[in-house]
């Protein structure tokens, strides 16, 4: 499962570096353009229109994390409502048992809670991390992908992947190298 | 369409590599000899606090100054303050992300930082005054050999939960922000630094800006600003119904919840500009944080001031018009007339008074004078707390039962050693993380390369 981003091939994907996120943007296009889909960029921060330009869906994360507010929120209204008028009701000033309004802000903030934590969690296994390694780590130079380079990869598993057609796509919008990733 | 008056938010067209170098490099920085002086006297000060602690618990909240009729006091007073000072923080991360302001983003991270701090600092205090901290878990509702359960009727468990729920997302908020900076980190170290390229390795949790974690990112991202969002607006308002639902005299009010939020965010304004004003000298930060910067949250500290000097007009007039005698008394007697009545005034000057100045464009982007402001806003806010809760209760229904209140040794250790508790995790926050959002700002200056930045309101 490490490796699975990549093919077992004799060329598990060739680099790009680009030194802006323009160029980025180009050559994310021209692969695009010559056929190529299974693509990733790494980069220092979120270009703009890069994520259309990869063809990459809007992430469904919040359709996972709205039913688990829900539940937290629910959770935490009934643990209120069992405890404080069913399992043991006080009588505090004349107030009844199941006090609704005055079990909105546990509620509330129960639901927010759990959104949270369950974004977060889930932010992180969508995208594979929290992770000791990886491949591209092992790339020299790769250290600047967080500081001030743009990496474009095509993966060897695309089914048009052609080695030379991709060194030539990178060798037009300018990439500064392009390095062959061993599998 | 906003006119931006030549202020630039970004000065000059810095490179990514230069501001890696700038923002990300402060952390592999040489510690000088004002850090450690400074992180002397926060040590000094941490164990005062810890002292101090020591004795409440050990002795008892006897050793407090409070008493009937003033049961609550500095624990409480300094419970709000914190609490207050640290809602701007979200304000800005959240609330100003959402609105797409682009002066947010060189001092989202700092203020982020600074409300943890604040709500650590705040934390303690509802701890303590419970007379036996140990036995705070009785909040929590857990099958106990009791065979009791909390009231969640009462607002004490309404303030634990939103505590530790502000507290935890804002927590969750500041480090998935943090994840590609940590990055940064561990890819900017230099060779002697293998130990700590290995720690922010493990903090960056093998982040590697892919496109498809930046999907997921993204995304994240605005769902945490945005349940945040309603977390700046709520934990202000509830630890407000902690006052308002009792029947003291200048308590008992609807006004309180909104009245006590704007007063957080002005309070919390106050706190980054005094803290921003000398981060930004020492560490040369005048390219990133700009006169824009404190031009904007200028506008935010008069505005929320308006809002706070709104309330204390509407209190008056309510309690002219309620007719209710003890309401008249305290507010047009025992506030500005009584024992300890000089705090009601300092509170007037700072808070209606100071805020005036912010009307003046270049009072605004005068960094000295306004660190002035921020400071007496600062302590205004302080007072407005001592206003509401010390010369609330002294001077309740019964004169019979009315006393004045002086604060003992250990409560001005406490509230000073929290002061200093918060300045060391603040240095040591600004020494080991990077306290501005590298790759935020470079996301910024290419939005500016290309002029399709958001030009925002403020």
């Amino acid at each position: 499962m490490r490796h699975r981003l990549f093919s077992r091939g004799p060329v598990a994907g060739l680099v790009g570096e680009l030194d802006s996120p323009d160029a980025l943007l180009a050559a994310v296009r021209a692969l695009r353009a010559r056929g190529f889909t299974k693509l990733d960029t790494y980069g220092p921060f979120p270009v703009p229109g890069l994520e259309e330009a990869l063809h990459l869906p809007r992430s469904g994360l919040g359709w996972i994390v709205f039913p688990i507010a829900m539940a937290g929120a629910g959770a935490a209204y009934l643990v209120q409502w069992w405890t404080n008028a069913v399992d043991y009701p006080l009588n505090v000033g004349g107030r009844p048992p199941h006090a609704a309004p005055a079990f909105v802000p546990i509620t509330f903030e129960m639901g927010v809670l759990s959104a949270a934590l369950a974004a977060l969690v889930l932010a992180l296994l969508f995208s594979g991390l929290p992770r000791l390694h990886h491949p591209l780590f092992e790339l020299e130079g790769f250290e600047r992908a967080s500081l001030d380079r743009f990496f474009v990869v095509v993966d060897a598993a695309d089914p048009a992947f052609d080695l030379e057609a991709a060194r030539a796509a990178l060798g037009d919008v300018g990439a500064l190298r392009a390095v062959e990733l061993a599998p | 369409m906003i006119r931006d008056r030549g202020e630039a938010l970004l000065v000059g067209t810095p490179s990514d590599a230069e501001i890696s170098r700038e923002l990300i490099g402060t952390v592999y920085r040489p510690r000088g000899r004002g850090f450690r002086l400074l992180l002397a006297v926060a040590l000094l000060g941490t164990g005062v606090l810890f002292t101090c602690i020591t004795i409440t618990v050990t002795v008892g909240i006897g050793t407090w100054g409070n008493n009937i009729p003033v049961g609550w006091a500095f624990g409480i007073i300094n419970f709000v303050w914190w609490i207050g000072i640290g809602h701007a923080g979200t304000f800005i991360s959240a609330i100003l992300y959402l609105f797409e302001q682009p002066w947010r983003t060189s001092i989202n991270r700092f203020a982020e930082g600074m409300t943890l701090f604040a709500v650590m600092q705040a934390g303690l205090y509802p701890l303590l005054h419970l007379g036996r901290p140990w036995f705070a878990y009785w909040l929590i509702p857990y099958p106990s050999t009791m065979g009791t359960w909390p009231n969640f009727k009462s607002a004490l468990p309404w303030d634990a939960a939103a505590i530790a729920t502000y507290f935890t997302v804002s927590l969750l908020f500041w480090y998935f922000g943090l994840l590609p900076d940590f990055a940064a980190c561990r890819d900017q170290a230099p060779p002697e630094a293998r130990v700590r390229r290995v720690l922010y390795g493990l903090l960056a949790l093998g982040w590697r800006g892919s496109a498809q974690h930046h999907r997921h990112y993204r995304l994240t991202y605005g769902l945490l600003a945005a349940l945040a969002t309603p977390l700046v607006l709520s934990v202000h308002s509830i630890v407000s119904t902690d006052f308002a639902i009792t029947m003291v005299p200048g308590w008992h009010s609807t006004i309180f919840p909104p009245f006590f939020v704007a007063g957080a965010i002005f309070s919390g304004f106050a706190m980054v500009v005094t803290l921003a004003v000398p981060v930004r000298r020492v560490f040369g930060l005048q390219r990133v944080i700009t006169k824009r910067h404190f031009d904007a949250m200028g506008k935010m500290i008069l505005c929320t001031g308006w809002i706070v000097t709104y309330s204390y007009i509407v209190e008056l007039f309510i309690a002219w018009y309620s007719g209710d005698e003890a309401e008249v008394y305290q507010f047009f007697i025992a506030r500005p007339f009584s024992h300890g009545s000089w705090v009601w005034w300092g509170m007037m000057l700072c808070n209606v008074g100071v805020t005036q100045l912010f009307w003046s464009r270049r009072f605004r982007t005068n960094t000295v004078l306004v660190w002035f402001a921020a400071l007496a806003i600062n302590f205004g806010m302080w007072a407005e707390r001592y206003v509401i809760i010390v010369l609330g209760l002294q001077r309740d229904y019964l004169p019979s039962s009315w006393g004045d209140y002086l604060p003992t040794w250990v409560d001005l250790g406490l509230f000073g050693g929290t002061m200093c508790f918060f300045l060391l995790l603040f240095i040591l926050f600004l020494r080991y993380v990077p306290f501005i959002a590298a790759w935020e700002v470079k996301e910024l200056a290419h939005e500016l390369r290309h002029g399709h930045a958001p030009t925002g309101v403020i």
